[in-house]
């Protein structure tokens, strides 16, 4: 296993409600190593949202810290925020969050069009990438005339033009179905063996078990933290 | 920044919003259009009554004889009396501040019937008797001959000047008339020039195109006047007010003629360098009048303009979270904002620009028209309506920095929307 890419000590974060604070994250400590796959499980409010946020520097945290590729990450300004996230992080969403108007092609050169990379140079990339996902035919096609699996592999194409060292997904098969999910789940595995760090937030069991390790967060703090086919975990789901 | 991208973004915002976006730009088109009309309007109005006046001398007035409204030394109130020559020199005399000082005769009781003939060509006009100098205050050019000269004066010559429409009416078209006689009341006078006025829209006493000049002493010999002067005209020298001199010119008067010196109104007077202040002032009230009326409506508009941009970005919350979880610095979404709302009020603004100026083009051609087709007697009093182009370059960079402004507040509100808020919002 490589260096460390992900490496979160004692990480703290709560939330104000009014006059009520929620104590959202306890004070975490993970360590993520490059070339992993890991998938971050754990029940609605166990923070693992807050968590995925925080790694992508969507959001800031209150107390601890957190290296990402040996860099910490403070609270900073939103132009350098802007900035790690297009450099290191490609995101995926349950969503898929693709720009409505824009059509494939348009939807994946996003990132480089904030790197400032000209427009035809970014469109052959784009179109590589589309090709490598087999969406090479529907290029020209909008997000609305393509079906759930082909969004999210235009997502994970947007994702990975930027050449990013993590991609976070969130939840990324949980608007498709199980046949699609699993081409989904085969494609992040493809994109892990090339050397990128996948982190996967999903609350399915098959998924997380493609993963090499699972870590399972319970009320804002690690549960567990297996590497998979070796431990069982600690919590067991019995009708999944 | 203005790449096919930009553009998408800033087309796709519109088409999303088609009627709302229509709607709001309506309002900078307005407010532009209006600008624009009411400036031309105001400066074809400028136009119309400066050209009129253009050569007048400004610094003139006029006085005259009216009825006494005051008994004085044993004279009843209600009494006539009329000026002298020896008024006028007396007055040339002691008031050094004076230019120019010009007797007129004004031969109403002239008029009767068809009082100009020439040959089988008859007609009535006004006849007015005047010194050379009185082309001092009143210019005018000469289509033929010369004016009214000291000569004549001196030699109480019967010769005459006459207006355009005299010279329309009493020979044919391209006639040279000097040297031709026409008969005025039964005396025949030599034609020596046609007179035409600079100005148009400044009639004291006459309708000058339809006026026969006499020298002043040819006139009052002719026609019986004695040593009467029905009215005269002045100048200042410069930097001396108006009037101060008719002020001075009252007490003369006064003495010559047993005039109450607290009788306001037995001496007329018109003072044209106050009156043109006072136009001044007017035109002035108009620009600012016009000016605030603008700016405001463009207010109103940019405020329509602000208030739009905000529902986009509302509604479009998602998607700028989208574009910032992958990559997009605040000053991207920033500057995509901004650009909408420029792109927005300068189009808008271009068309009521455009449309107000092809309405102003179009008045001005009917006008044109009109005055092609008039007889020439109406003076005028609205010309060429239109705007300058520094207005317009003016009014351009105006659009952009109220586009600027109204789509700033909508653009901060943008980037400060958190990208993980932005994606929460379903």
């Amino acid at each position: 296993m490589g260096k460390s890419i992900i490496k979160v000590n004692q990480l703290h974060k709560s939330y104000q409600m009014g006059t009520n604070s929620l104590h959202v994250l306890k004070g975490i400590d993970m360590d993520i190593r490059e070339g992993e796959m890991v998938s971050i499980m754990g029940s609605s409010g166990s923070g693992k949202s807050t968590l995925l946020n925080i790694i992508g520097i969507l959001d800031n945290y209150d107390k601890g810290e957190y290296y990402l590729n040996d860099i910490l990450i403070q609270k900073m300004n939103e132009k350098k925020a802007a900035q790690f996230r297009n450099k290191y992080i490609g995101f995926i969403f349950q969503s898929f969050n693709l720009i409505s108007f824009k059509n494939a092609i348009e939807n994946v050169a996003l990132p480089l069009y904030y790197q400032g990379v000209p427009r035809k140079k970014r469109n052959q990339m784009a179109l590589e990438y589309l090709d490598r996902l087999g969406l090479k035919d529907w290029a020209e096609h909008t997000p609305a005339e393509l079906s759930g699996g082909q969004k999210q592999r235009i997502a994970i194409a947007r994702a990975l033009i930027s050449k990013p060292k993590v991609i976070l997904a969130d939840e990324p098969t949980g608007a498709l179905d199980t046949q699609t999910s699993y081409e989904v789940m085969d494609i992040l595995k493809e994109v892990n063996k090339s050397g990128i760090t996948v982190i996967i937030v999903t609350h399915e069991h098959d998924i997380s078990e493609m993963t090499h390790r699972v870590i399972r967060l319970t009320d804002g703090l690690i549960g567990s933290n297996i590497k998979n086919g070796i431990h069982q975990p600690t919590i067991t789901i019995t009708n999944n | 920044m203005f790449d096919i991208d930009s553009w998408q973004e800033i087309i796709n915002a519109i088409k999303k919003n088609k009627l709302r976006s229509i709607m709001t730009a309506f309002g900078v088109f307005w407010a532009i259009f209006m600008l624009v009309i009411m400036y031309g309007s105001g400066n074809g109005l400028k136009n119309g009554i400066t050209e009129g006046i253009k050569d007048f001398a400004t610094n003139s007035g006029f006085m005259w004889a009216e009825k006494t409204t005051k008994p004085f030394e044993g004279f009843k109130r209600g009494r006539y009396w009329e000026i002298t020559n020896k008024d006028i020199t007396e007055i040339s005399d002691q008031i050094k501040d004076i230019d120019v000082i010009s007797p007129r005769l004004n031969g109403w009781n002239l008029q009767k019937g068809e009082n100009v003939v020439r040959g089988i060509r008859s007609a009535a006009f006004n006849v007015m008797g005047d010194y050379p100098s009185y082309r001092k205050i009143d210019p005018c050019t000469m289509p033929w001959g010369r004016y009214i000269n000291d000569e004549d004066i001196k030699f109480k010559r019967k010769v005459c000047i006459i207006g355009e429409k005299v010279y329309e009416v009493m020979f044919d078209k391209d006639e040279d008339p000097v040297g031709k006689y026409i008969r005025v009341n039964g005396v025949y006078f030599m034609v020596v020039g046609v007179f035409k006025s600079n100005n148009p829209n400044i009639n004291i006493g006459t309708n000058k195109k339809e006026t026969v000049y006499l020298p002043f002493t040819s006139m009052q010999q002719t026609f019986n006047y004695g040593d009467e002067v029905h009215f005269f005209g002045i100048t200042a020298k410069p930097g001396i007010k108006m009037n101060d001199i008719i002020n001075k010119i009252k007490p003369i008067l006064q003495k010559n003629h047993k005039l109450a010196p607290d009788d306001e109104t037995a001496i007329g007077k018109v003072d044209i360098e106050n009156e043109i202040k006072g136009m001044f002032y007017t035109f002035l009230g108009l620009d600012i009048v016009i000016f605030f009326v603008g700016i405001f409506t463009l207010i109103a508009g940019a405020i329509g303009i602000s208030n739009i941009m905000l529902i986009i970005i509302k509604e479009r919350t998602k998607e700028i979270g989208i574009q910032r979880a992958i990559g997009a610095k605040p000053l991207t979404i920033i500057s995509q904002i901004l650009a909408e709302s420029v792109f927005l009020t300068t189009i808008a603004g271009f068309i009521g620009l455009a449309f107000g100026t092809m309405i102003l083009s179009l008045v001005d051609m009917f006008i044109d028209k009109a005055h092609a087709n008039a007889t020439g007697d109406e003076p005028t009093f609205f010309l060429n309506p239109e705007i300058g182009l520094p207005l317009a370059l003016t009014a351009l960079s105006l659009l952009i920095i109220v586009g600027l402004i109204a789509g700033l507040i909508p653009a901060l509100k943008a980037v400060k929307i958190k990208p993980i808020e932005a994606l929460r919002h379903e």
